[in-house]
């Protein structure tokens, strides 16, 4: 599970995170729900060691975030961040491939190969796995970049709004995929989602943001909703 | 005291100076007794004075004249190729006409000027004017690669000696009888003053310029050739002096705003309190012996340039 | 996988030192093998050094179009060392004291280059072309310092030191070789061994740091090699501006990939044979006096204003 614990956070000289306190239950979907602004991204790429919190303390599992080495946490946890700013003279295979390089650094055995090829197919990208990125449409991209945090093989997987991009077919298909890593592959699946629909469907847990009761402020701090 | 009154008033102090520091002493006594002291005041002192004033005051209206045409503010004429293309001129007309007189020089310098004018223009009109710095950047480039053709044409004409007198500017070698073309360029700025209005409408772009029924064209060949000419007398005579058209109309339009009619007397006289000022150092930093005065402003304008570069967006007026 | 394309090039920087060893010459092998063997040793090691130099900078500044020198690093070195000599005088200096001045500057520069270029890379949301323009005037403004300080060191043999701070490959100071030859390789076998690291830090920072990567740890080391290659390769040759520029762009083009590996291996060989083959042609064949760094900057400067503008477009 991911602990969470009096984590506070500024974005320029804004406070978006103040004082938190959550825990993120394993083996489960938990969805991050709320309007622009509320610090759901922010809270994401804290977990993922992106950015250093002001104050507060995160763990995962037995592991401290920003204390234990990152390329341990890279075994354990991927993000996928909102908008990745990914070179585009990569193939798919090959941006899938990266997604093991913790494991292997620089040096893929069968087994590295097999788990790529394992990703390709559940995200069904094996006619594009040849392609150059920057000849695939959005929402291809999406689900190579998807395949990559896939192919991680970590525990804990971070989604920032994984639905950009997607249409509804694809939406349903990639909200599917996530309950079958989460019942069939023990994952733990943290997802931004802007559509309260998704989250009501698929996902375990919710923690709701309003207008009234922002991330950010102690009074409404993180509701856990049960689904 | 006003802040108006900075500018004339270093103009006068720093004059004074200059005509009183060099390798011989000379007092301000020694002008009406002493007639050898009178005779280099006249021949090397004055002359060198004024070329210096006008150089200056009249790249830094070129300067603000060329960020007009190409509508942005980090460029000069020294640095985007007008400057290279005057040198590149004048090495023509050395290979082809050796002794040609002065003029013939300067004609030809202020053709090549213009054409390579012409291709930067191009090139930053076609540019999203959304990317200042990327019309700036290009233009530094293109002025390298127009100077290393300049350095190959030199290498293999053996004038390669020559490429430093154009390149890097100095004022040690201005004495009576060798400098007064620079008065055409003094009148060239005195007489793009009189399109000042039209060269602050073309800086709101080609919509505002022709919805106000300017003839848009002909005003940017105007300010062109008014820069080629300005650009090119400077560099056969005292050669390139870098970062006066660039920094000078920025900080005088950070404080007066952009409008040219109001503004271009200032730019002109901090223009040419800014040469002034470094010439000076670059006299008295290693005397009895001198600076190129182009060496002194690198400096000076590129740390200013940074400064523009990083400063807190200007405030409005 | 593009191993017939890196044979072809091998076979071509083959052919190239081949000529450069033969074309022209009079006297025999014994003459030949020191005389000319030194310096195209020196060419070799030269065209290594900017060749890694430049990949490794563009990566951790993801960016194709920077380059270590148009970024300043070779104009900085330079001032660094006119600093040295204003500071400690003495063109007559003795080999221990020249080492140990070369070794000095090679220190100050990477503290240097490390807090100068280290502070505008981790920038995070810079803007590029900025960045790119604060290069551009920084290394003015290091060429306008390091001739005022050769003017204030002796205003008549200025010239002197100017002859340092323009390229050259005909001249090559060789004193040093044996020590550059050390550095170079040193360094380019760090970077072979980090060049999954590298494919790694080409992917961006968020995504490096998810896949256990230190990109700010890496950028620092980065920004070492990379001071040590330019202090290197301007000591022997001095600045060549668009070098770098022009044989990583070329070498995209013949291997097209994000491994670092192979391009590493490809840009090093394409610089050998602009170095090489261009000088033999240059100087053996064509005769021309012009010297080889005049022409590369010349086309250099043409393949960045293509790069800038494409870039712009997009």
């Amino acid at each position: 599970m991911i602990r969470i614990t009096d984590l506070s956070h500024n974005l320029g000289t804004s406070r978006v995170l103040h004082g938190i306190d959550l825990t993120i239950p394993k083996g489960q979907i938990t969805a991050l729900i709320g309007p622009n602004g509320a610090g759901k991204s922010t809270l994401l790429s804290l977990i993922a060691r992106l950015d250093t919190p002001l104050s507060g303390r995160i763990d995962v599992d037995e592991l401290q975030v920003g204390a234990c080495p990152t390329d341990v946490l890279a075994r354990r946890l991927a993000i996928l961040p909102q908008t990745p700013e990914i070179a585009p003279r990569l193939s798919v295979a090959e941006l899938v491939g990266f997604g093991r390089y913790p494991h292997h650094k620089g040096r893929p055995t069968p087994e590295d190969r097999a788990r790529v090829s394992d990703a390709i197919a559940l995200l069904s990208l094996d006619g594009l796995a040849h392609r150059s990125l920057d000849t695939l449409s959005g929402g291809q991209r999406q689900r190579a970049l998807l395949a990559m945090t896939v192919a991680q093989d970590t525990d804990y997987l971070l989604l920032d709004e994984p639905l950009n991009n997607l249409d509804i077919a694809a939406s349903r298909s990639l909200m599917t995929l996530l309950r079958r890593l989460c019942e069939d592959f023990g994952r733990t699946v943290v997802v931004v989602l802007h559509d309260i629909n998704y989250a009501s469907r698929y996902a375990d847990w919710k923690i709701l943001s309003t207008p009234s009761c922002p991330l950010g402020s102690r009074a409404g701090a993180m509701q856990l909703v049960w689904r | 005291m006003s802040r108006r009154l900075i500018a004339p008033l270093a103009l006068v102090t720093l004059s004074i100076l200059s005509l009183f520091v060099g390798v011989t002493e000379i007092g301000t006594g020694d002008v009406l007794r002493d007639p050898e002291a009178r005779a280099l005041m006249l021949t090397s002192r004055l002359p060198r004075l004024f070329a210096v004033l006008i150089t200056g005051a009249s790249l830094a209206i070129a300067g603000a004249i060329m960020q007009m045409l190409v509508r942005n503010r980090f460029v000069e004429p020294m640095t985007v190729g007008t400057g290279q293309g005057a040198a590149l001129g004048v090495l023509i007309v050395t290979i082809a006409a050796p002794g040609a007189p002065l003029l013939v020089q300067m004609t030809l310098a202020a053709a090549t000027a213009f054409g390579t004018s012409l291709g930067f223009l191009a090139i930053a009109h076609r540019m999203p004017p959304s990317q200042p710095f990327l019309v700036a950047l290009v233009g530094l480039i293109y002025g390298g690669i127009i100077g290393a053709g300049v350095t190959f044409v030199a290498y293999q004409a053996d004038l390669l000696q020559y490429i430093d007198i154009w390149t890097n500017g100095e004022f040690s070698g201005i004495l009576q009888g060798r400098y007064e073309t620079l008065w055409l360029a003094a009148a060239v700025a005195g007489l793009a003053y009189l399109a000042a209005d039209q060269f602050s409408i073309l800086g709101m772009g080609r919509t505002v310029s022709i919805g106000l029924g300017l003839n848009y064209g002909q005003v940017m060949l105007f300010g062109l050739a008014a820069v080629s000419l300005v650009s090119a007398m400077t560099v056969t005579i005292v050669g390139m002096i870098p970062f006066v058209g660039l920094v000078v109309p920025n900080i005088v339009s950070r404080i007066m705003g952009d409008d040219l009619r109001r503004t271009l007397p200032q730019i002109a006289l901090s223009g040419a309190v800014l040469v002034l000022g470094a010439d000076i150092l670059a006299r008295v930093l290693r005397a009895p012996y001198e600076m190129p005065v182009g060496t002194v402003l690198g400096i000076m304008g590129a740390a200013l340039f940074l400064w523009l570069l990083y400063r807190p967006a200007p405030r409005v007026r | 996988m593009f191993a017939r394309r890196l044979t072809f090039l091998a076979a071509g920087l083959g052919l190239s030192c081949l000529g450069y060893m033969t074309i022209g010459s009079r006297g025999g092998w014994d003459f030949l093998l020191p005389f000319r063997g030194t310096r195209l040793a020196a060419l070799l090691l030269v065209a290594v050094a900017v060749s890694t130099s430049t990949i490794l900078f563009q990566t951790i500044a993801r960016n194709r179009i920077l380059t270590p020198s148009i970024m300043g690093f070779d104009a900085l070195y330079l001032l660094i060392l006119s600093v040295s000599v204003f500071l400690l005088g003495g063109a007559g200096l003795s080999e221990t004291s020249a080492l140990a001045r070369f070794l000095v500057s090679l220190g100050l520069l990477i503290v240097a280059s490390v807090g100068l270029f280290g502070t505008l890379l981790l920038q995070r949301r810079e803007d590029v072309m900025r960045m790119l323009l604060t290069g551009v005037v920084l290394a003015t403004l290091f060429r306008s310092l390091s001739s005022l300080i050769a003017r204030m060191i002796d205003p008549n043999e200025y010239s002197t030191i100017q002859v340092a701070s323009y390229a050259r490959f005909s001249r090559i100071e060789t004193d040093l070789l044996g020590l550059s030859a050390v550095l170079i390789l040193g360094v380019v076998g760090i970077a072979w061994r980090m060049r999954h690291r590298l494919d790694i830090l080409a992917l961006g920072r968020d995504a490096a740091i998810n896949l256990g990567e230190n990109p700010r740890r890496r950028t620092i080391e980065v920004l070492i090699l990379v001071a040590v290659l330019v202090a290197v390769s301007t000591a022997f040759v001095g600045p060549i501006a668009f070098l770098g520029l022009l044989v990583v762009s070329l070498a995209h083009l013949v291997t097209p990939t994000g491994s670092h590996g192979t391009l590493l291996v490809s840009s090093s060989l394409i610089a050998g044979i602009a170095l090489v083959g261009g000088q033999t042609v240059l100087e053996r064949v064509l005769g021309l006096s012009t010297p080889l760094a005049v022409l590369i900057d010349l086309l250099g400067g043409l393949v960045f204003l293509i790069l800038v503008l494409k870039g712009a477009r997009r």
